[in-house]
């Protein structure tokens, strides 16, 4: 009962809760049929939220303002850069990954530079660099029909026992990112800057580097996304990271991380990212047109951060 | 023995919790026409939270209000302004993107319509002249441009100001912290006229000469407890401090500083940005130099060029040692707020908290359960948030954040503003002694006393070093002399 | 001591003074932006710079201005409003529908809408939400209406819309008139009201507000109804221009808002925000988005791209100017 307690007290807990309720509803809706099969699907599409989510929370713990707006850009840039240098070639995976990371980390690096030198809000700044880098993926990826090699094509889609691989992976990932948060100088850094920038430099912490570090990261794990989608959906695509600006910042939020920065939480976004895929084949799965779809998904965003509430933030 | 109806305000068995702390446990305490009461008690003692019940910010739990005799059920903001009741925070309640003239309409409901603006201006303007002569503030002057002093001067300006609500009764919750001597004796002369005219005022101050020299009757709360009502008369310093549960009396810190051995080797050398002579600031491991002068003069702007000099050359600073800075102004500057209080301590250490790559829980707890014993950080559990401790409670926790550190000069930040006798007693002892370990300060404080503690002063005026004493030469008016300059 | 006194009251005028004069030029700095990509054009096409050239270029300046203008309201209060393309896109698919078919219906709906804004202010503020993330969650509900409402892309304006917006007055364009009449209006209104003073105190310092008597509850109804109003204002005006809509028209305008507001001097958090600033930053916006990268010959790839370079020299001008001022 008390360690009830104690995990309902944990602000991640209702995003899980309401990924199982939303599961619930749509086996009650197709009499229990497919179950598992969606649990499987959910995990493969949420996998790619939780990436970019990941990083937009280490950015967006930064404190007011800071979010990492070039993500879709990102991605987009990346499946092409990715796609591109494996060629369709097996033997080119690994070095198509690092092209696909080293492209996204030079964008977080470029994003930060425009924030430190220019001292432009993060908004505005990774906002600009967004249209820059959407233009170089649209004159470089132009007509770009290369399919990915069929062994990344594969791995994307490998499952054991019906759980893909990359979640597995992600998963492992993820139990990192939150150790690096509480345990590591560097995230503890991170969440001493979210509360107080000022009091965390006369903490001595290096507000400058620890500020790079994110930024870059965010961009990094938006290029490692951008190639895996790429693998996953069998092509890059200009598009085809468009979703994931408005979903990394709700499954940041939806976990239970802060707005007002400070304070963050990495099992949640696992939570908010598994919630939102599985509330939009529930939607699929009863069969609404695209406009009621939208409206749903809208009101229970909302819904869900009112009912979670109360958290003091800035804006 | 007066009768009940001349008291403005009267609060009788005023009680109040906060989750598992009592702040007030049965208050009585009222407030007659024309008096000034002084209202002293250690941080936490519980004179903000009876302050924010009399302000209508805060309803008791249990107790009676009467305002001038008639019992109030529903008191709240709007009704203590209605009765003439007003309050000046401790914490800073300007709008810094308005202007002086727009922040004095926030609180006057009825300066609206046409012209509004002008009236504003004149009523705030007026006031200013009235109560700092020579104040030099002009009602356009955005208010987040202004000095620390002068928004508080804004401040106490507004609330005396007055449109169509009566002004009976003004708290002023240590109205003096930003003011230098000059315009807090303006102001302390101006609570004199406005008493003396009929009006009442309830001085609260850490400076007890202040309360001493100016209110009519001195109230001294203890834990969320009166324990002492009487004339100001009746009172003495050392009876004050005996009331208020402080430490023993004060002894003079001179005797021990005198005999210290010489210097040892060059901590900093630091010459300030304005300076145009060839002062500078020299010191040495053990030494504890005091930055003095009138509040505001560059004092604070060299603190931080040392403390970014260390991690970053820069032209005319010289630093030889890590550096760590304890913040004065708490909120802005030092607290994380959601963090527990062993984490506010260790942030500081995080790399020598490490094993491997990873910060030890175990080293960190027990940096953290070192420095509650040595500094005496009043908590049942240092993984409590910060915010669970009194102020005074939470500058230690930033003293032990700074000690605890590997640093060997530690910049202090007029650290002590705002905080009760006690804990600044101890926080000296402390300071001593980790000097005579070896560690250097840099101590700039707004407050004369505390500079017997120091070895050497440096007094600042305009930015720039303008006299050196050692501590044998240090008199108050040396230091008020140097600090007005040659005109004075 | 009067001699100190006078001695310190010098220094600390002329430290004001510094600061004044450093948020003079800031104040400037949205003018003297606009002024920069005007003389561009009228250097790479002099044609421009003329009665026909401005009622062209600045086609689109008047939505884009109002949409600012709401988004303006909304960082007033150190909130921030990311639904506000999609908004003005339903508006404008509710224009082109309900109100040129069944305008009282129409009118309804509009008001109606202003309505919900008013209530995601006290929802913000009662719950103590992020709004980031409320609006967020709106900008899906206000596509999908959109969607609901229009399918497909098409319907019509209203003809007295398109009428006012084709409005041809003498010597000076449309577009400069109304853009200088939603300044002067806003500006009245925000800074010069006593009203206004408390909205944007509202964004400086809310508890001291608060402890002033006022409701922080109807300060932030009122800036998101606010809001609500110039989003409506901005998706009709848009409509009477481009005369039909699309449920995806306005989705740009959340992002071109934002930046509109910060271009004209505003800032995320604070109460500081500047009407004519965000009127000056929307049409600087409106002039770098096409007709100047149209004159420079920038192929259409790198549109996207030369805007927000744009968007990156403008904000680096800022910081160049305010860091000499220091």
């Amino acid at each position: 009962m008390a360690s009830l307690r104690l995990l309902l007290a944990k602000p991640w807990i209702w995003s899980f809760i309401g990924a199982l309720l939303v599961w619930l509803a749509t086996i009650a809706f197709t009499g229990g049929y497919g179950g598992g099969g969606m649990i499987t699907a959910a995990l493969s599409l949420a996998v790619f939220t939780v990436i970019v989510g990941v990083g937009q929370m280490f950015v967006i713990t930064l404190g007011p303002g800071n979010v990492d707006l070039s993500l879709p850009a990102n991605i987009g840039l990346a499946s092409a850069v990715a796609m591109k240098v494996m060629d369709g070639n097996d033997a080119m995976i690994a070095v198509g990954l690092l092209a696909a990371l080293a492209c996204g980390m030079a964008i977080g690096a470029a994003n930060y530079l425009l924030i430190w030198a220019l001292r432009i809000p993060p908004i505005i700044a990774t906002l600009s660099a967004s249209f820059i880098i959407q233009s170089i993926d649209i004159s470089y990826g132009r007509g770009l029909q290369i399919k990915p090699p069929p062994g990344f094509a594969d791995f994307t889609n490998w499952q054991i026992l019906g759980i893909p691989v990359l979640a597995i992976l992600t998963v492992v990932f993820t139990i990192g990112a939150a150790i690096a948060l509480q345990r590591m100088i560097y995230g503890r850094s991170v969440l001493a800057i979210g509360q107080n920038i000022r009091a965390a430099w006369l903490a001595g912490v290096n507000v400058g580097r620890i500020r790079f570090l994110t930024y870059t990261l965010s961009g990094a794990l938006g290029g490692l996304d951008g190639a895996l989608l790429a693998g996953y959906f069998r092509g890059a695509n200009v598009d085809i990271g468009n979703e994931y600006l408005l979903a990394s910042i709700a499954v940041v939020v939806i976990g239970g991380t802060s707005v007002a920065g400070g304070k963050a939480n990495v099992p949640g976004v696992w939570g908010a990212a598994l919630f939102l895929v599985l509330l939009l084949t529930m939607l699929n799965t009863f069969g609404v047109s695209a406009g009621v779809r939208l409206l749903l998904t809208g009101l229970i965003i909302v819904g869900v951060i009112t009912a979670a509430g109360g958290q003091k933030a800035l804006r | 023995m007066l009768k009940a109806n001349t008291d403005i305000i009267r609060l009788d068995g005023a009680e109040k919790r906060f989750g598992a702390v009592r702040a007030l446990s049965g208050v009585d305490f009222h407030v007659r026409a024309g008096e000034c009461v002084g209202l002293v008690g250690h941080n936490g003692a519980g004179k903000s939270t009876l302050m924010h019940m009399v302000a209508g910010t805060l309803m008791p739990d249990s107790g009676r209000i009467a305002v001038r005799g008639g019992i109030e059920d529903h008191y709240s903001v709007p009704r203590a302004l209605e009765l003439g009741i007003r309050c000046v925070f401790q914490e800073l309640s300007l709008c810094p993107n308005l202007s002086v003239a727009e922040n004095t309409r926030i609180n006057h409901a009825s300066l609206s319509g046409f012209g509004w603006r002008r009236q504003a201006a004149d009523l705030i303007t007026a006031k200013l002249d009235e109560i700092f002569p020579g104040h030099s503030i002009s009602a356009a002057d955005i208010a987040g441009d202004l000095s620390i002093g002068r928004r508080q001067m804004v401040e106490v300006a507004r609330a005396f100001t007055v449109t169509q609500d009566p002004l009976d009764l003004v708290i002023l919750d240590e109205p003096t912290s930003s003011l230098d001597a000059h315009t807090a004796g303006q102001l302390l002369a101006f609570v004199r006229r406005f008493v003396a005219s009929g009006k009442s005022c309830i001085l609260i101050s850490h400076l007890l000469g202040e309360v001493l020299g100016n209110a009519d009757r001195i109230v001294v709360m203890r834990d969320g407890k009166v324990v002492a009502s009487d004339a100001a008369k009746a009172f003495d310093r050392d009876r004050l401090v005996t009331a208020m549960g402080g430490a023993e009396a004060r002894q003079k810190a001179a005797a021990e500083t005198a005999s210290r051995p010489s210097a040892g080797p060059l901590r900093v050398r630091a010459r300030p940005a304005r300076q145009e002579d060839g002062k500078e600031l020299v010191a040495h491991a053990g030494e504890i130099i005091g930055l003095a002068g009138l509040a505001g003069h560059g004092q604070t702007d060299l603190l931080l060029a040392i403390f970014a000099a260390a991690s970053r050359a820069r032209a005319g600073i010289e630093v030889t040692a890590p550096v760590a800075l304890v913040a004065g102004d708490r909120q802005s500057d030092g607290i994380f707020p959601q963090w527990s209080i062993a984490e506010n301590i260790g942030i500081r250490s995080l790399a020598r908290l490490r094993s491997g790559l990873l910060i030890s829980p175990r080293r960190e707890a027990e940096l953290a359960s070192f420095w509650r014993e040595k500094i005496g950080i009043r908590t049942p559990d240092m993984n409590n948030n910060i915010l669970s401790l009194s102020g005074g409670n939470q500058q230690k926790a930033l003293f032990a954040r700074a000690l605890g550190s590997d640093a060997g000069i530690v910049l202090m930040d007029d650290p002590m503003r705002g905080v009760d006798i006690g804990t600044k007693l101890e926080v000296y002892d402390l300071v001593r002694e980790e000097a005579r370990n070896g560690r250097t300060f840099l101590w700039y404080t707004t407050e004369t006393e505390e500079l017997d503690n120091c070895d050497h002063i440096y007094v600042f005026k305009n930015g720039r070093i303008v006299a050196n004493l050692r501590r044998d030469e240090l008199t108050e008016e040396k230091i008020i002399q140097s600090s007005f300059g040659d005109a004075a | 001591m009067t001699a100190a006194s006078v001695e310190s009251g010098l220094r600390g005028a002329a430290e004001r003074d510094k600061l004044a004069r450093a948020r003079m030029l800031r104040g400037l700095l949205p003018a003297l932006s606009l002024v920069l990509v005007l003389l561009a054009i009228a250097w790479l096409n002099p044609r421009a710079i003329s009665y026909f050239g401005f009622s062209l270029m600045l086609n689109l300046a008047i939505p884009i201005a109002l949409a600012t203008i709401a988004q303006m309201f909304v960082i007033a209060g150190n909130e921030l409003d990311l639904s506000i393309g999609t908004f003005v896109g339903f508006v404008g698919c509710v224009t082109a529908t309900w109100l040129k078919d069944a305008p009282l219906i129409g009118v309804l709906i509009l008001l109606g809408s202003i309505g919900v804004y008013a209530l995601l202010g006290a929802l913000i503020h009662l719950r103590n939400l992020p709004s980031i993330v409320v609006t967020l969650g709106m900008s899906f509900v206000w596509q999908g209406l959109a969607i609901l409402v229009l399918p497909k892309p098409g319907g019509k304006a209203p003809d007295w819309l398109l009428s006012l917006m084709a409005f041809k007055p003498p010597l000076i364009p449309f577009p400069i008139i109304a853009a200088l009449l939603i300044a002067a209006v806003v500006h009245f209104g925000l800074m010069r009201t006593s009203y206004g003073v408390i909205l944007r105190g509202s964004g400086g310092n809310a508890a001291a507000l608060e402890r002033a008597g006022w409701s922080l509850l109807r300060t932030k109804i009122v800036l998101f109804a606010l809001a609500g109003l110039f989003g409506v204002l901005s998706g009709m005006a848009l409509i009477g221009i481009t005369t039909s809509a699309d449920a995806n028209i306005g989705n740009g305008y959340t992002l071109l808002a934002i930046a509109g507001v910060i271009l004209g001097g505003g800032e995320f958090v604070g109460g500081r925000v500047s009407p004519i600033g965000a009127v000056l930053g929307a049409l600087t916006l409106a002039l770098a988005a096409s007709p100047l990268l149209t004159f420079m010959h920038i192929p259409p790839d790198w549109q996207v791209a030369a805007n927000g370079a744009i968007l990156i020299i403008v904000l680096a001008a800022r910081v160049l100017i305010s860091r000499r001022e220091r």
